[in-house]
């Protein structure tokens, strides 16, 4: 009673200075409208207006830009089936036993995590450059240089490279919470191996996989420093508004194309988010 | 569990994914400091590169390491209220601003790029400026500033701590800055460093909002990727990881998971 009664009192202290913590958010909303809001505002105005408004007609009809956003697409998804493939192995494996030097190969999947675009770019220029690793093992196996930098496959390894680190980390967060007494359950009514992993671990995993897929899927979409240091023939969708903005100064082009993007990989966050994924779409 | 047979093929699958990640990193890093890495390590380990570097590279270091403090500083001051603001009301206002605030992390840098020029870009004393730059860095970077401290104060009963201290006469700036503040320690360190990580490797943003007079590292590793030779590419790059390692290591060993007691 007594202490219901002063938990009161404390409330009514507590609410009278109630109005001042709206101080606190004006910093915020100041910078968040004038630096964010306005210029996608802007954006969209561009995008419509200029043109004879024509420019989202045009992505549809042009195949320079349908191409591109269709082969952006295309690698993004293959990019993030594989990568989930490869994430579900490795996270599965990893936690489900315990071994010396585990923590070390925790702590190497995770650095690449926040390496920029041009120094993964970089990195697979090492791997499978002119002079790279795969040059090397090509000409001492079958005497010809293995050059797959400047190709769609430079861009895929450049892209699977980032993405493996973020979907490894949240397979391993939902592996964690896997309930083993029903594998050993499954185990004990007679399933095998695949049947366990394929009636028991994978729906289990499913929400983790799919926020984290798509947040791999929109990374990829809007990865533009890997394409840039790769300068491939092939025209990813960041590469094209950059080319429409610097070489053709089609503003009005760029911001559609941007905002297109922008959209589609929202959208792809805010799926994750759904599947209560953190949204950590940096990088790429 | 016995280890059988499966237990070594998802081994050595796990180790090639991880090789895959690592050996890159040290290859680039050796022939930062090899005499020659067409010949290879047998030509000789010099640090002719990174000097050579230094001497071009430097005020991108520089400037990259200014602007990647001053967004900490920033996220600071506005991010940490922000998101005491957004744990403490719940209004359908708060939660239209949280989205909004978010909004960047979704965004592709690029767009925010585009929008800042279109409306800045004919500004040209800003336009020119590293505050352009800048200002890049804080919109891309305030979210990971305001979600890290705003997981924290979700997990902890703040309200109550404010109740006590505001039953014991503190004001309000009182209680803000000696009861919120130091109970979310925790998210505002990892904040930090994530803003220094992410400021300092920004490309996507930095690329278009940079003039020849404004280069950031990472501007600075692209022009080099395009037109050095390997070896000076290779030592820029290690001068960026020796720069990135060392916050990516802290921000392990703040999240490493507490040990269970026996």
């Amino acid at each position: 009673m007594n202490n219901r009664m002063l938990r009161r009192l404390c409330g009514e202290v507590y609410m009278k200075q109630n109005r001042q913590h709206y101080v606190l958010i004006i910093p915020a909303i100041i910078i968040c409208l004038v630096f964010f809001l306005l210029p996608m505002m802007k954006l969209l105005w561009l995008s419509l207006t200029e043109q004879q408004g024509m420019s989202y007609w045009y992505i549809l009809t042009k195949p320079m830009y349908l191409r591109s956003l269709l082969s952006t697409l295309l690698l993004s998804l293959v990019v993030t089936a594989v990568s989930l493939i490869i994430a579900t192995v490795v996270g599965l494996f990893l936690t489900r036993y315990e071994f010396k030097g585990k923590s070390v190969l925790v702590a190497m999947l995770s650095f690449p995590l926040v390496f920029p675009g041009v120094v993964i770019g970089f990195f697979v220029i090492m791997l499978a450059g002119r002079q790279g690793l795969f040059a090397e093992l090509g000409l001492a196996l079958v005497g010809e240089r293995w050059t797959l930098a400047y190709s769609i496959s430079g861009l895929f390894i450049g892209y699977l490279y980032f993405s493996i680190p973020r979907v490894v980390l949240t397979v391993m967060g939902a592996a964690e919470k896997l309930d083993y007494n029903l594998i050993e359950a499954g185990r004990s009514l007679g399933a095998n191996r695949w049947q366990l992993l394929r009636d028991v671990t994978l729906p289990a995993l499913t929400p983790g996989l799919i926020s984290s897929g798509s947040i791999c899927f929109a990374t990829s979409m809007g990865a533009f420093g890997t394409a840039f240091t790769l300068a491939t023939n092939l025209n990813v969708l960041p590469m094209t508004i950059y080319t429409e903005f610097t070489l053709n100064a089609n503003f009005a082009m760029a911001a559609a194309l941007s905002l297109i993007l922008g959209f589609i990989t929202w959208l792809c966050l805010a799926i994750a988010r759904r599947q209560g994924g953190s949204s950590l779409g940096l990088g790429g | 569990m016995k280890k059988g047979v499966y237990f070594y093929l998802q081994l050595i699958f796990t180790l090639v994914v991880c090789a895959f990640l690592i050996v890159p990193i040290f290859m680039s890093i050796t022939a930062g400091l090899t005499n020659n890495y067409f010949i290879g390590i047998k030509s000789g380990f010099t640090f002719r590169w990174v000097i050579q570097v230094w001497s071009l590279y430097s005020d991108t270091i520089w400037l990259t390491m200014k602007i990647a403090l001053i967004t900490t500083v920033i996220n600071l001051c506005v991010g940490v209220p922000c998101a005491y603001y957004l744990a403490r009301t719940r209004t359908k206002f708060s939660g239209f601003l949280d989205e909004c605030l978010t909004l960047p992390i979704a965004i592709p840098g690029m767009a925010i790029a585009l929008g800042l020029i279109s409306v800045y870009g004919g500004i040209s004393d800003f336009r020119m400026s590293w505050l352009f730059i800048l200002v890049g860095h804080v919109i891309f970077t305030l979210p990971f500033m305001v979600k890290s401290v705003l997981a924290v104060l979700q997990s902890i009963n703040f309200r109550l701590l404010e109740e006590g201290a505001a039953s014991l006469g503190a004001s309000f700036w009182q209680r803000f800055f000696h009861v919120i503040v130091p109970n979310c320690k925790t998210g505002i360190v990892s904040g930090i460093l994530m803003t220094l990580t992410l400021s300092a490797g920004e490309f996507n943003l930095t690329w278009m909002l940079h003039t020849p007079i404004t280069k950031t590292l990472p501007v600075g590793l692209a022009d080099s990727y395009a037109s050095m030779r390997l070896e000076v590419s290779s030592a820029y790059t290690l001068i960026f990881l020796g720069m990135i390692l060392p916050l990516l290591v802290a921000a392990q060993w703040l999240n490493r998971k507490p040990k269970p007691k026996a």
